[in-house]
C-alpha cells in the first residue's frame, strides 16, 4: 500500500464520514448559533480534504482555493455575529 | 524518510479532524461545541497542510500553506469568540453541569454594555431578594 492508496482509502473517508457527522448537527440545531459553528466547521474540514486532494491529485494549484475557503469562512461567522447580536440589541 | 512524515501527520491532522467532527455531534450545549471545534480542528486541518507542503517540497506551495495556517490560527479564537458573545446575548442555557457563569448579571441586557462588578454583584443581590419576597 503505497502514500497515494493510503491516502484514498483511509484519510478521505475518515475526513468524509467527520464532515457527514458534522452536517448532522447542522440539520439537528438546536439553535442558530450551533448552525453557525456546525457550517463553520464543514468548511473548515473542507480545508483539509482540498489539502489530501491536491496531494493525491498532484496539483498544488488546489490550494489556492482552500485559501479563499479560509478567508469565506472568517467572514461568514463574523457577518453571522454581527447581525444575529444586533438582532435583538436595543440603543436608547 | 519524508514519506513516512506525511504518513503520520496526516493520520493525526484526519483523527483530530473526526474528534472535531464527534465533539460538535456529542457535546451537550453551544458553548462546549464552540470550544470543541475551534481547538480540534485548527489543529487537525494545521496537520493536514503540513502534510499537503512536505509532500510538494516547493517554495512557493509551503508558502501558501503558511499562509493557510497562520489565518486559520489568527482567525478562528476571534470567530468563536463573537460567535460565543452573541449565543450569551441570544440566551442560550449553559449545561444543567456548569460549575460557574462569571459574566452573570454583568451584561446589560438591552444595550450590551459590561457592567463593572460590584454593580453586577449589587444587581444579583437584589434579584435574589425579590425572589425571596
Amino acid at each position: 500500500m503505497n502514500l497515494h492508496d493510503y491516502l484514498y482509502y483511509i484519510i478521505l473517508p475518515i475526513l468524509s464520514l467527520s464532515s457527514l457527522v458534522v452536517f448532522i448537527r447542522f440539520l439537528i440545531g438546536p439553535g442558530i448559533v450551533d448552525r453557525v459553528v456546525a457550517l463553520d466547521l464543514v468548511i473548515t474540514i473542507g480545508i483539509g480534504i482540498i489539502a489530501i486532494y491536491s496531494i493525491i491529485n498532484d496539483k498544488p494549484t488546489f490550494l489556492d482555493i482552500a485559501t479563499i475557503l479560509a478567508l469565506i469562512a472568517f467572514l461568514g461567522t463574523v457577518a453571522f455575529a454581527y447581525y444575529l447580536e444586533k438582532r435583538n440589541k436595543k440603543d436608547e | 524518510m519524508s514519506e513516512l512524515l506525511i504518513y503520520i501527520l496526516s493520520t493525526l491532522g484526519a483523527i483530530f479532524a473526526m474528534l472535531a467532527a464527534i465533539g460538535i455531534l456529542r457535546m451537550p450545549d453551544a458553548f462546549l461545541r464552540i470550544s470543541v471545534t475551534t481547538k480540534a480542528a485548527t489543529l487537525g486541518v494545521g496537520l493536514l497542510l503540513g502534510a499537503a507542503a512536505l509532500y510538494f517540497n516547493d517554495f512557493s506551495v509551503s508558502t501558501r500553506v503558511q499562509a493557510i495556517i497562520i489565518f486559520i490560527i489568527l482567525t478562528a479564537p476571534v470567530g468563536a469568540h463573537l460567535i460565543g458573545r452573541t449565543s450569551y446575548f441570544l440566551g442560550n442555557k449553559m449545561w444543567k453541569n456548569s460549575v460557574i457563569d462569571d459574566l452573570e448579571g454583568k451584561y446589560d441586557k438591552k444595550n450590551h454594555k459590561l457592567l463593572s462588578e460590584d454593580v453586577a454583584e449589587k444587581n444579583i443581590r437584589e434579584k435574589k431578594e425579590e425572589e425571596k419576597k
